[in-house]
């Protein structure tokens, strides 16, 4: 397989170019090697579509989400701050990112801070990529599989994005099954909030194992993500239950990359 | 002697007013505890909001069953109050059904609040057993205590007594007008205390009289004291639920607030060369210790819960048996403002009873089992706001007294030194690029 080529913007700055949009990894698709496949997948699409795009690579930081939702509101602002003058030297417009929780605090939590960009989370430009023949899917490699969606909190009920990742599945021309509970009624992976970084409270179930349930009960073979952090939970949940042999857990962007033999 | 029954009836409304308006007085004292917070934006959006969700019903149906009942009782007990209103003339004056002179639409009022009428005591008698008999499993929860059910069953109990006396009322009132009796001219529609009227036809015309006064008096003085029992009960948000939702969030679930003060402070560090803040400016408490660290809009959402756990029937934590729920977390911050407002009346403004609404009411184990999915914010017929109230007391523990989760405060300290919530540096950041699958 070829290198991937990734410019970062400060390179694209010094060849005096501009991005069409700026991917933003996210802290998960940066480090966790399971995210990063799903990063190398987006790129991959984002190169085969022709978008001129860009990553800020080293200048990159935390968008400071799991410490805003722990309490810690300086924590917080800081990165916010940092990242917005990062962001705003070098005027980015658009921005996209594969992490529901990055988008939802760029998108929302930013521009009071002074950082105002177009955020799309990654399903939304691949849905346009699609519709605008950029991209297309052929072969039909997932004719007739079942693929379950399991919503992300801060794309679905947060920022009210359901329809992208459907239509995503709708295009693999997959047979595809909704959980008993979906849309603005979908159970949590158990990840937000910054849960993902602590051990459970006291209970009587781990949440993912409750939410793998739902999957399970669909008799889907895959589970579709649209969150590193959704995908980390129900992997875990799928080894937990010893389903792994028969349910895969995979981000949409690798869907659509698999679909377009990429 | 002859005016007797009206002045007792002009005393008995005036009493009621006074005492609602001084308890309703109290609660609205009570929510102004709160922080300021600005939402006077938007008021075409905000009242549309309100008709859909508080007048129109639109998230209770997303349960069909509970809902449609639901609807039964409140336009149920919204139309029927137009016969309050004769009711209340026909008290203060001495007349007798005195809105008869309408004629066919009197007729036809009458025949529709009976229908009605019958229609809220089913409601309420099945919503009886789903409580008690089916015992549906949010009605049970920890929070559920001997008052909150209770609280739920008088309400239920009151509503079908109050039927009921309609109802008898109308049957001895039918009867007295066959009878030709004097006072008792012949007006109205009976298609339900008809049925009920065949049991009655034995009864002697003093007898009847008798009944008919009873369930009259029994059913306006029942409303007078309802009316006053609301603002001690969660039923006071069929009067809330209406500012409550107007003055909702409506940006999208997923944005929490951003603290000016902080900002202020992290631009100052930035940027030495920022104005600092005036030097005699109090600093704020950052984050919620109490209920005077929380918006008046949290203390209005605790004011206006109904208590019904559709927030808790949908948390993740509550589902898999963590000690958190959102429905106490309402419960709680109504509950310690009541008792702050209580201390206030008794020991004046600057009381302090060494209680907090952190710890002494909501435990930290509880906060910390949120995931911030903002199931409950969704799920919530009224528009309330329980994961605002728990972000800022994660604010307090954190920022005021650093008491984060262990594994919590290593992930501040990852972010603060290295931009990422994990270990890893900085400079590894575009290392996915160069690896392969």
């Amino acid at each position: 397989m070829s290198q991937l080529t990734v410019p970062t913007m400060a390179e694209m700055t010094a060849n005096g170019e501009t991005p069409e949009v700026l991917f933003w990894v996210g802290c998960s698709g940066s480090f966790d090697d399971r995210a990063k496949k799903i990063t190398r997948a987006m790129a991959k699409l984002l190169t085969k579509a022709q978008v001129k795009f860009a990553v800020l690579g080293t200048e990159e930081s935390c968008t400071g989400d799991p410490a805003k939702r722990a309490g810690n509101e300086f924590l917080f602002q800081m990165q916010a701050f940092t990242n917005i003058q990062v962001l705003n030297a070098y005027n980015v417009k658009k921005v996209v990112t594969t992490c529901p929780h990055c988008f939802n605090t760029l998108k929302n939590e930013y521009p009071e801070l002074g950082g105002n960009y177009e955020v799309m989370h990654h399903t939304q430009l691949l849905q346009i990529l699609l519709d605008e023949g950029k991209l297309s899917i052929e072969g039909g490699k997932f004719k007739g599989k079942k693929i379950t969606y399991h919503d992300a909190c801060y794309l679905g009920r947060a920022n009210g994005v359901y329809e992208a990742p459907r239509d995503l599945i709708a295009k693999l021309d997959s047979e595809f099954v909704e959980m008993k509970r979906s849309k603005a009624k979908g159970l949590c992976c158990g990840a937000g909030g910054a849960q993902m970084f602590k051990e459970p409270e006291k209970g009587n179930k781990d949440i993912n194992i409750e939410r793998t349930e739902d999957a399970i009960e669909t008799n889907a073979e895959i589970i579709a993500t649209a969150c590193p952090f959704c995908n980390t939970m129900m992997t875990d949940g799928v080894k937990n239950k010893n389903k792994e042999g028969q349910i895969r857990v995979f981000d949409l962007a690798e869907l659509v990359a698999q679909a377009s033999d990429l | 002697m002859h005016y007797l029954p009206n002045v007792l009836f002009a005393l008995l409304l005036l009493t009621t007013v006074l005492l609602f308006v001084k308890q309703a007085g109290k609660i609205r004292r009570n929510i102004l505890l709160g922080r300021e917070l600005d939402r006077s934006d938007q008021p075409k959006l905000r009242l549309k909001t309100m008709f859909m969700v508080a007048l129109g019903q639109s998230k209770m149906v997303k349960r069909p069953v509970a809902g449609l009942l639901h609807i039964v009782v409140y336009v149920g007990f919204v139309i029927i109050n137009i016969e309050v209103i004769e009711i209340l003339i026909d008290g203060l004056f001495s007349t007798h059904r005195v809105l008869s002179f309408l004629g066919g639409l009197y007729d036809f009022l009458i025949g529709s609040f009976e229908i009605l009428a019958i229609s809220v005591l089913a409601a309420c008698v099945i919503f009886l057993l789903r409580r008690n008999v089916l015992k549906i499993k949010r009605f049970w929860n920890r929070e559920m205590t001997s008052w909150p059910r209770t609280d739920a069953n008088i309400i239920l109990t009151i509503e079908i007594l109050l039927m009921s006396a309609f109802l008898i009322m109308n049957a001895s009132d039918s009867i007295l007008q066959s009878r030709l009796v004097e006072h008792y001219s012949v007006a109205g529609a009976f298609p339900i205390s008809s049925m009920i009227a065949p049991l009655l036809s034995d009864w002697s015309t003093d007898g009847l009289i008798f009944l008919e006064r009873f369930c009259w008096w029994f059913h306006i003085i029942g409303i007078f004291a309802f009316i006053n029992y609301l603002p001690m009960s969660k039923h006071f948000h069929i009067i809330l639920a209406f500012p409550n939702v107007y003055y909702s969030n409506l940006e999208h679930l997923g944005r929490l607030s951003n603290i000016k003060e902080v900002s202020n402070e992290v631009k100052l560090m930035m940027d030495p060369s920022a104005t600092p803040p005036p030097a005699d400016a109090t600093p704020p408490t950052f984050g919620a210790k109490d209920i005077a660290d929380l918006s008046w809009k949290s203390i209005m959402d605790g004011y206006t819960c109904t208590e019904c756990g559709r927030c808790s029937s949908v948390c993740p934590a509550n589902q898999t048996g963590k000690l958190l729920s959102p429905r106490k977390i309402m419960m709680d911050v109504r509950d310690r403002a009541e008792e702050v407002g209580n201390n206030i009346d008794k020991h004046g403004k600057d009381h302090n009873d060494g209680k907090t609404l952190v710890h002494d009411y909501i435990t930290a184990e509880e906060l910390w089992a949120c995931t911030t999915c903002n199931a409950c914010t969704d799920a919530c017929p009224v528009n309330n706001d329980p994961l605002a109230v728990i972000v800022e007391l994660r604010r307090y523990l954190v920022m005021e007294k650093s008491e984060a989760p262990k594994e919590l405060n290593n992930v501040f300290t990852n972010i603060e030194n290295n931009g990422a919530p994990w270990q890893f540096p900085m400079a590894d950041r575009l290392n996915w690029a160069k690896e392969q699958e």
